[in-house]
């Protein structure tokens, strides 16, 4: 038998077991026996004290993310624990291993809707991968080591553990349990069945105008460089989804971007006139489909997913891959040939040229347009040797656009749940995570503002997080809607915004404003200088929107296109 | 087209409301459900009966699956099974009229499971075409309470139902 603990001290063994270094969180009234635990775990595991339990959670996913390890987040019962609930949800959109430990109140008061609780467990359902309540000290080690084998393994995702308070008063004799007993579970990594990869390979093999879209999936199954060999082994143009950025060098010749509602003209046609596309680790969603019944819909769709639920889900899939992505890659890797595709590739080129025409950043302009600072952070980064973790809305879409990514995992973002206020605590997960990483926060001033009050984590931990808000005044990507489908009536868009500099003063943190093109570079030559935090109030131009622009349920053909610079003055479509 | 689907879960504690939250969220639509104990300890059995295209069929059996508790997740729509349902019905019954709604019990291979002065509790067990059948006769008479407990299954002979790992 092993040694007596408390059920307290078995969480922090736990964490320890499984290896956690760092643990975001804030302590209330039903974990407090866990918190005062602590000390004697101090120095292994470091916890960060957050302003906010949301920010605890988007912390955990921010270090999952750029790690690959499990985020662990910690929180009180009842407000602490559904303050988690947005950055648990965004964790589980983008499948992203995060475990969240939450008080609970004692067993004797469950129930009774005693102070501070709420039923956290169903609370947390829909938007886990699993979730316990524990209610005996017996059901402990288990749900812990079960927690973070799930969080972990097949198709990555949160996992919730609540912890009544007298289980954590409580003490047992306890040995860390050496496996898992789940019947129900078998994550085991395996390529997809032969046949379906040779029907795979045969229509890669046979296309004409083929396609691979890579997702996030790739990330999480470290299939980079398989997804890279496959498209120059079978000479393959490459779109990605929005999570999948960074999968595949955005510099790269067959790379042809991002996808969907904000993806490049050329890219999107390149979506809706291909024969076979081969989508890997992309669950399909709207933003990149457009009208589910008009996508692709000259193609055979050959999806490779380990998670069989996802393949035709959204779609009609002609070939279903399910498996792990790396094996699979390197199984049918084995099997596809080199093609010229010329007709293809020159079509693509062809609509390339189109787009590269009305190219923002190829119009003569004065005002500071969000695309040029995207611009301008690449070229000062080396090309984009850092990591940008972004928020959500115009901002993010025109990063994705005019910030080519060539490093893995460089970006950093909410996809699925598409979160504003992710990028700050997100940001503060991935420096803790990456800590001689340069890391760029890269937010609107309508996001940023959500999670605002976790610069206070920024200082206490004393990270180097470089801060670029882009301040157009609006709740931009709204206005955007706005002024497309709802007549420019701004219901509610304009913002009252603070003097972010001054903010960052407050804090602490150095800060610029710039409003200028010729002050853009500067500014960010100064931030990267610093070895503290620093925060640049971008105040761009206000009325920019991000386009191209396919309407919500519209085909991905169907876009409102950039001008073309000769036609700017009269153009009667934006 | 409706489809019965056996699935086998844990017996823990909040698992039934895993599965009806699942069915709620993906907005599976679900005409009966019907959960009870399995021949293995710890396992429970749930069979469905449940509403949809092919996508969404497949949608049913794969989120299923994936739900950490359930153990393995089937399609018996188009194996030989044999499928039963009960219903205990409750019909005014009196003097005059009680010789006649027991002949129509008989005729069904039904039973009384109560007797009081002014009506009459009814069980039946048999496919649902059979319970429906009966139930629109006893309507002529006035049935005053009724419960059914949805459909069961079972696959005939050796295609035996698959209890083990997904």
């Amino acid at each position: 038998m092993g040694e007596r603990k408390s059920g307290a001290q078995i969480v922090w063994e736990s964490l320890l077991h499984e290896g956690v270094e760092v643990v975001f969180g804030l302590p209330g009234g039903a974990i407090l026996p866990v918190y005062d635990a602590l000390a004697k775990y101090e120095y292994p595991i470091h916890h960060v004290l957050v302003t906010h339990e949301q920010g605890a959670a988007h912390m955990a996913d921010g270090y999952a993310r750029a790690t690959g390890r499990v985020g662990v987040c910690m929180a009180t019962s009842g407000p602490g624990a559904t303050n988690l609930i947005t950055g648990l949800a965004t964790a589980n959109m983008d499948s992203s291993p995060v475990v969240a430990v939450t008080g609970q109140v004692s067993t004797a008061l469950l129930g009774r809707d005693g102070f501070q609780e709420a039923d956290i467990q169903g609370i947390s359902l829909p938007v886990t991968k699993h979730n316990y309540l524990v209610t005996n000290i017996r059901e402990l080690p288990d749900a812990l080591v079960e927690a973070f084998y799930i969080a972990r393994t097949g198709r990555p995702g949160p996992v919730l553990v609540d912890i009544c308070k007298d289980v954590q008063q409580m003490d047992m004799e306890v040995e860390y349990p050496e496996s898992v007993n789940l019947p129900g579970y078998n994550p085991t990594l395996t390529a997809a069945a032969p046949e379906a990869i040779a029907r795979a390979a045969r229509l890669i093999n046979e296309a004409e105008r083929p396609l691979i879209v890579a997702g996030r999936g790739v990330a999480i199954a470290r299939a980079e460089a398989e997804l890279r060999q496959l498209a120059e082994q079978a000479n393959l143009p490459v779109v990605t989804s929005l999570l999948g950025i960074g999968t595949f060098p955005e510099t790269h010749p067959l790379s042809i971007g991002m996808g969907g509602m904000h993806g490049e003209a050329f890219t999107n046609f390149a979506l809706q006139e291909c024969d076979v596309l081969v989508a890997i680790g992309a669950r399909l969603d709207d933003r990149l489909t457009g009208a589910f019944s008009t996508f692709a819909a000259k193609a055979k769709i050959v999806h490779i997913d380990m998670d069989a639920s996802e393949v035709g889900k959204n779609l009609t899939i002609d070939t279903p891959v399910v498996g792990d992505a790396l094996l699979t890659l390197r199984e049918l890797l084995s099997l596809v040939e080199f093609n010229e595709h010329p007709t293809w590739l020159a079509q693509i080129a062809e609509w390339k040229q189109d787009t590269d025409q009305r190219d923002v950043l190829a119009q003569e302009t004065d005002e500071l347009v969000p695309p040029f600072v995207m611009r301008q952070l690449w070229h000062a980064t080396h090309e984009g040797d850092c990591t940008v973790v972004s928020d959500v809305g115009q901002h993010q879409m025109w990063e994705a656009q005019y910030f080519p990514h060539t490093k893995h995992r460089s970006l950093v973002t909410s996809g699925g749940l598409g979160t504003m206020g992710f990028a700050l605590p997100a940001a503060i997960g991935v420096q803790m995570g990456l800590p001689t990483e340069e890391v760029w926060v890269v937010a609107g001033d309508g996001g940023f503002q959500m999670t605002m009050p976790e610069l206070s984590t920024v200082v206490s931990e004393r990270l180097p997080l470089r801060i670029a808000i882009i301040n157009n005044g609006y709740l931009g990507m709204v206005r955007q809607w706005q002024d497309v489908f709802y007549d420019k009536r701004y219901s509610s868009t304009p913002l009252f915004n603070p003097n972010f500099v001054k903010i960052a003063d407050a804090y602490g943190i150095p800060a610029l404003a710039v409003n200028r093109k010729q002050d853009v570079e500067a500014a960010i030559r100064k931030a990267q200088a610093e070895r503290g935090p620093f925060l640049i109030d971008f105040q761009v131009e206000p009325f920019a929107n991000v386009f191209p622009m396919v309407a919500p349920g519209k085909s991905n053909a169907d876009m409102i296109r950039r001008p073309l610079p000769a036609v700017v003055e009269n153009a009667t479509e934006l | 087209m409706t489809h019965t689907v056996i699935a086998w879960m844990e017996d823990k504690p909040g698992v039934l409301n895993r599965v009806a939250g699942l069915f709620r969220r993906r907005n599976f639509n679900i005409e009966s459900l019907a959960v009870g104990h399995s021949e293995t300890p710890g396992i429970s059995r749930m069979t469905f009966v449940v509403d949809g295209d092919e996508r969404q069929l497949r949608q049913v059996q794969t989120q299923l699956a994936k739900l950490i508790n359930v153990t393995a997740v089937q399609d018996v729509t188009s194996e030989p099974t044999i499928v039963r349902e009960l219903a205990l019905v409750k019909v005014n019954a009196n003097s005059t009229n009680r010789a006649e709604i027991l002949q129509l019990v008989d005729i069904y291979r039904a039973g009384i499971v109560d007797v009081a002065m002014d009506s009459l509790v009814i069980q039946i067990t048999g496919p649902e075409e059979r319970v429906n059948s009966l139930l629109s006769l006893l309507e002529t008479f006035g049935i005053k309470e009724m419960v059914r407990t949805g459909r069961v299954a079972m696959v005939r002979g050796n295609g035996r139902n698959g209890n083990g790992k997904k």
